[in-house]
Order: structure tokens, then C-alpha cells, then sequence
């Protein structure tokens, strides 16, 4: 996976709670059997109408939020399946920070594997980055080295991640070379069972 | 004297592969089960990087997300089509053992798993599903995966896991007459939200739990997801031990009393402390039907749905708002006058035999209301058979219900099996999310036996009011 080490973006804001994967990629577009190409079915129940339009009635759909690649949502952010198909979606439409107040352990994960950065913040840290971004067009710095999050008009927070995860993240590293370095270990926990 | 552990910590200590400072340890998978949906990316990963599958033998795939229920060997959807035909190929590929789509052991995997003996207590199992929570109920440590994670585990038969915190939910008393396994984890996930139990293992202890037969323990371990937990288990004891005996994959004769006598060994010793301990009366649990967009929007087949007003805060008020929006509810009407369209009994929640039976006791001698239509998807192909010999398909195709081939199905409608836009349906399943059984779909959760009362009525009612009628 790609690694992240520094992310400047606009900033788009979901101000909604208990956001399910089924709703980040509804399963109609489960079927195919690669990771790519999910980008343009992301949110595809609230961005798309009946008849398949993009709405734009929908806030992501306006010009303001183009290009946007930190997501801003509410808690339990990525509960339900656990179809990795939803990290897939969010990052090839561009998100690479998800800040949220709490997530859905197997999402979370899935994020991590995948090169997305999810920060986890307070409510009230939240709710005003959820402010700035409605007002305006909002960019927002994420560090990861030195898990800190600011912009340039004044806003400034430190988050905490499992330091395993954060150093996958920023190497980009492949966990299972790393695992394959314990396959001894693997084959003497083998032998000891049988 | 030896420090009293929970049945998670037993597990846990079991299946370490290795335990370093400053990192999750890795951990030990005995049982990897693989579907069509979740897995094809994980073996193209293994091709692209030249790995082999380090355990075929532990591991086990079936084909349920995407099988039609109705015509099998008519499969319209190419892109479905090449879905299962790429998990077939990957499973000769890597050798890995397959029930396909006309395999007699076909079915939901979670309710194929235990069928055969696979599922197992004190295992620790994985699949690309959330609700392989399910395998809990045995007393196995049993959680969902994501893709990567499916790589990673068919390629090491390990996975890095940072050691869960765990969580005690106690229900005390019984449950009532009428009141099912599904209506107690509604309740459940009703009172504590649908996020109590993230980042924790849940352990369901207590009267009404051990009074519970395994299909009800299944029910509850299955929808632990729903609360947020990714594992939920149930210690195992004898009820656990006699479903296992005789199964087709757990030893037999001496050698399972042998084993069982190891399983009983495992279940939470007295004095064994948690992290965290929740507690719920069984007693005072009335039949429940979800009416809003997550499984903790739910009520009480008596209560009437919320309205806006009833938010404890502004975000709870706008919740309630979009939800009966989503809905076409209007708020403040009865449970009991909301009229449903569909009717869906299936799912890894509820299609096993006895959930079927269940259901059946309130179908016979009744017709399905006109203008419902009503679907009954049983979890495996065994589940079928065993429920045709017992001449359940009859009372349910007397009512007007369509008699269906092992599936997902519309708990997921990922296949043909689609609640239409605005449409409403009485739903086994465990996701009332918006759009899960077809964009713009409204789904009410509810157990087998208020799903059956629904189809015949129209609308909602209270199954304790109902002349049961046991089917011979």
C-alpha cells in the first residue's frame, strides 16, 4: 500500500452518525473481483437518484467539495459488513484521512491495510472541524509522525494510533512479509499442536 | 492457586503464535471459511506475490452471497456468475475444500459450519463476514475479517490481533413464552446502542443464555456485530456438546468424549473477571420489530414509533427524523398498524431448522395475507432436506409462502431476491440498513415467528396473542 506520512486536503463533512458500509458501497457492486474502480459507486444510494443522476442536492456533489480527500464523519463511522470494499471505494475516490469520533473495529482495520489514515478525535473537535468545512472550503493537515492534525487559521489537535499501525502506515509495508519472517515460529506452534 | 480465566482468555492463550512487546500478537486460525464475495482479491494477492495456502486443510469455502434461490442452473447476473466461477477455480487452484452451488452441503457458511462439525469449541475461526460471530455460540473465538486479512490468514493460517478487552452480558430469569433468542438480542442491542460493544469481546452469561438451545445461541452470538463487538461467545456446555456428537467432522466415539471433556474444560471459570459487565432481565423482554435504519431502532411490539420529539439531544432528534423519513413512518403510530408488504424468513440470523419449525407452528392451517409475499429461505441444503422430511415445506407452500433454494438471499439481496423501491418487509435477517434488502427498501427485524404472524395478518402483531398450532 502506499504510505502516508503527511496529508494536506479539503476537508468534506458528514455530519451523520452509525454511517454503515453498506451505505459507503452498496452491495450491487460487490460482485466484481478486483480492488479497483469501486471510486465512482461510493455513497452511490445518497450521491445517485432512481434513474442513476448524480444528485446535486448532495453536498459531496457540489463543486466546493471537488477533489476533497479527508472525510470528516460521525461515531460508529463504518459499521456492519465487514466488505473491504468500502476502505477500496473511499480511497479511489480519493479520501486518505477519515477523522471520526469512534469506528467499527473491522473497518478500522480494513483502513489500515489499505493506506487510509482513520483519526479518531473528540466530539467537540468533530463538530468544529464539521463547522469549517460546511462553511467553507475548508484544508485541513494531517502528520502522522507526529500525530498532530492543524490548519491555517488556528485549529490545532494531537491524536493517538497503535504504534504497529502507524509505522505500517507510514512504510506502506505488506503485513504478510512480515508475518512470513515468523514462519518458523508458525511451524514449531504447528508441530507443538499435532 | 491458578488465577480464574474467562473462556476468551483461555482461547486466546491457546492460539498464541507469538507474543512480543510493543506489538499485537500473532495468533493462531484453526478454521478459515471462505465465500465468493470477500475472498477473490485475496487469492489474485497470492498469485501476484507467488504464496501458496499454508492450511487447506483448515480451511473451507461455500458459495451463499450471490447464489440465485429459485432456477440454480439460470444464473442471469454475468458479473455474479463469474464471481462463483472464480471462487471454483481458485478452490482447485489452491486445493482448497469447496461446497459449490450444487454441492448437497451448500448453505449460508455460518450455518454450515456448525452443521457439519467444523465449527468447534475452543477454535479460533475466521472468515470475510462480519457475522462469522456466529461460530461464538460453540465457544469458539470466532470474528469477521476484511480482505486483506483473508490474504494474510490463507497465506500464514495467522493473524496479528491486539488481545480484546472483554465484556460480561448478563441476562438474568427467562425468557417468555413467544419471546425468541432474536427478540433478546434486539432488546439487547435496544437498551446498551449499537455501539457498546466495540473493541470488546462479549461473553453472554446467565440463566436465560444457558437455557437457550444452540440454534437461539446462534441467533444471539450472530447479531454480537450489530452491537459492535466482533466476537461474541457463549461458554460451552452440555447442550454444546450434544449438538457437536455425531457430526460429520468431530471425532467420534471415545475420542469425542475425549474431546468433549477438553471443550467443557474451557467454559469461564467461577470468579473470572471482566473488563466491563452489562445485565438484562429475560423476564420483562416483549417480542421486538426494529422500525428505524440501524438494528438498535427498535421497540417493543407494543410501543408505538418514535417521534422527533423523543430524542434525548438535537442528534438523536435528527436521527429519529431521517430514519422515519426513510421509513415512511410518521412517528407516534402503533407497531401493530404498520402493514408490510414482504415477508423474509432466511438468513445466517434465522433459517436454521429449528427457526423454520418455529415459524411453521404459526403458518399452519393459515393462508399468507393477499398482497404479501412471502419467501422462506432455508440456510443450507441440509436444513432443506431435513425440513422437507419433516414435511414443513408443505405447511408453508399451503400458505401461500415460496419454498426456496439455500441462500443469502434477500438479507443481503444480492442476488434476485429484492424488496423493491418504498416497498416494506418482515424480515428474519439481521440489517435493517437503508438500501440492504434493495435501494430504498424498508426492513423491520424481526424473529421467525412474529415474521410468520406478519405474513398473515398484513401488519404486525404480537405472536403471544396467537393460537400456536405445533406442527406434526
Amino acid at each position: 500500500m502506499e504510505p502516508i506520512r503527511k496529508h494536506t486536503g479539503i476537508v468534506y463533512p458528514m455530519n451523520r452518525a452509525n454511517v454503515d458500509t453498506d451505505q459507503i458501497i452498496p452491495k450491487q457492486f460487490l460482485k466484481r473481483i478486483s480492488r479497483q474502480g469501486f471510486g465512482e459507486f461510493v455513497f452511490y444510494n445518497w450521491r445517485y437518484d432512481s434513474k442513476g443522476e448524480l444528485r446535486e442536492d448532495f453536498p459531496m456533489n457540489q463543486p466546493k467539495y471537488e477533489g476533497t480527500s479527508i472525510l470528516v464523519a460521525g461515531e460508529n463511522f463504518g459499521c456492519g459488513s465487514s466488505r473491504e470494499h468500502a476502505p477500496w471505494a473511499l480511497l479511489d475516490y480519493g479520501f486518505r484521512v477519515i477523522i471520526a469520533p469512534s469506528y467499527a473495529d473491522i473497518f478500522y482495520n480494513n483502513c489500515t491495510k489499505n493506506g487510509i489514515l482513520p483519526v479518531q478525535l473528540s466530539e467537540k473537535q468533530i463538530q468544529e472541524l464539521m463547522e469549517r468545512a460546511e462553511a467553507e472550503n475548508y484544508e485541513l493537515t494531517v502528520d502522522l509522525e507526529s500525530k498532530r492534525i492543524f490548519d491555517n487559521q488556528g485549529f490545532e489537535a494531537s491524536f493517538d494510533l497503535d504504534e504497529y499501525k502507524r509505522q505500517m502506515l507510514l512504510n506502506g509495508w505488506d503485513d504478510i512479509s512480515i508475518t512470513l519472517g515468523y514462519e518458523e515460529d508458525i511451524t514449531k506452534y504447528e508441530e507443538q499442536r499435532s | 492457586m491458578r488465577k480464574p480465566k474467562t473462556v476468551i482468555e483461555k482461547i486466546w492463550e491457546r492460539h498464541i503464535v507469538k507474543e512480543e512487546a510493543g506489538k499485537p500478537d500473532l495468533l493462531y486460525i484453526d478454521l478459515h471459511l471462505v465465500h465468493e464475495v470477500t475472498s477473490p482479491q485475496a487469492f489474485e494477492g497470492l498469485r501476484i506475490n507467488n504464496r501458496k495456502v499454508r492450511r487447506p486443510d483448515l480451511t473451507f469455502a461455500t458459495m451463499d452471497h450471490n447464489v440465485p434461490t429459485i432456477h440454480r442452473n439460470i444464473i442471469k447476473d454475468q458479473v455474479s456468475k463469474t464471481q462463483m466461477e472464480t471462487l471454483k477455480k481458485n478452490c482447485e487452484e489452491f486445493n482448497i475444500p469447496l461446497a459449490d452451488i450444487h454441492h448437497p452441503d451448500q448453505g449460508i457458511v455460518h450455518v454450515i459450519g456448525p452443521e457439519l462439525g467444523l465449527t468447534q469449541p475452543g477454535k479460533t475461526i475466521v472468515c470475510g463476514d462480519s457475522h462469522t460471530s456466529t461460530h461464538g455460540a460453540f465457544g469458539a473465538l470466532a470474528f469477521g475479517i476484511g480482505t486483506s486479512e483473508v490474504e494474510h490468514v490463507l497465506a500464514t493460517q495467522t493473524i496479528w490481533q491486539q488481545k480484546p478487552k472483554t465484556l460480561n452480558v448478563k441476562v438474568n430469569g427467562t425468557l417468555g413464552t413467544g419471546v425468541t433468542a432474536k427478540d433478546l438480542i434486539l432488546a439487547i442491542i435496544a437498551k446498551f446502542g449499537v455501539k457498546f460493544g466495540t473493541g470488546y469481546v462479549i461473553e453472554y452469561t446467565g440463566e436465560a443464555i444457558r437455557n437457550l438451545s444452540m440454534e437461539g445461541r446462534m441467533t444471539i452470538c450472530n447479531m454480537s456485530i450489530e452491537a459492535g463487538a466482533r466476537a461474541g461467545l457463549i461458554s460451552p456446555d452440555n447442550t454444546t456438546v450434544e449438538f457437536l456428537r455425531g457430526k460429520r467432522h468431530v471425532p467420534q466415539g471415545e475420542a469425542f468424549d475425549k474431546i468433549a471433556e477438553d471443550w467443557l474444560s474451557l467454559a469461564t471459570d467461577e470468579g473470572a473477571t471482566y473488563d466491563a459487565q452489562v445485565e438484562i432481565d429475560a423476564d420483562e423482554i416483549e417480542p421486538q420489530v426494529t422500525w428505524g435504519t440501524n438494528p438498535g431502532m427498535c421497540l417493543p411490539v407494543s410501543a408505538n414509533v418514535p417521534t422527533p420529539a423523543d430524542g434525548d439531544n438535537e442528534n438523536e432528534s435528527t436521527e429519529i427524523a431521517h430514519a422515519l423519513d426513510y421509513m415512511g413512518l410518521n412517528g407516534g403510530e402503533a407497531i401493530t398498524s404498520i402493514e408490510i408488504e414482504h415477508v423474509f424468513i432466511g438468513s445466517c440470523t434465522n433459517s436454521r431448522l429449528a427457526d423454520l419449525r418455529k415459524a411453521a407452528s404459526i403458518i399452519k392451517g393459515n393462508k399468507v395475507k393477499d398482497g404479501v409475499r412471502a419467501i422462506v429461505v432455508p440456510g443450507s441444503f441440509t436444513v432443506k432436506r431435513q425440513a422437507e422430511e419433516e414435511g414443513i415445506d408443505i405447511i408453508f407452500k399451503e400458505a401461500g409462502f415460496e419454498w426456496r433454494d439455500a441462500g443469502c438471499s434477500m438479507c443481503l439481496a444480492m442476488n434476485d431476491d429484492v424488496v423493491p423501491e418504498g416497498e416494506r418487509c418482515a424480515s428474519t435477517s439481521n440489517r435493517n440498513f437503508e438500501g440492504r434488502q434493495g435501494t430504498g427498501a424498508r426492513t423491520h427485524l424481526v424473529s421467525p415467528e412474529m415474521a410468520a404472524a406478519a405474513a398473515i395478518h398484513g401488519h404486525f402483531v404480537d405472536v403471544r396473542n396467537l393460537e400456536v398450532v405445533t406442527p406434526s
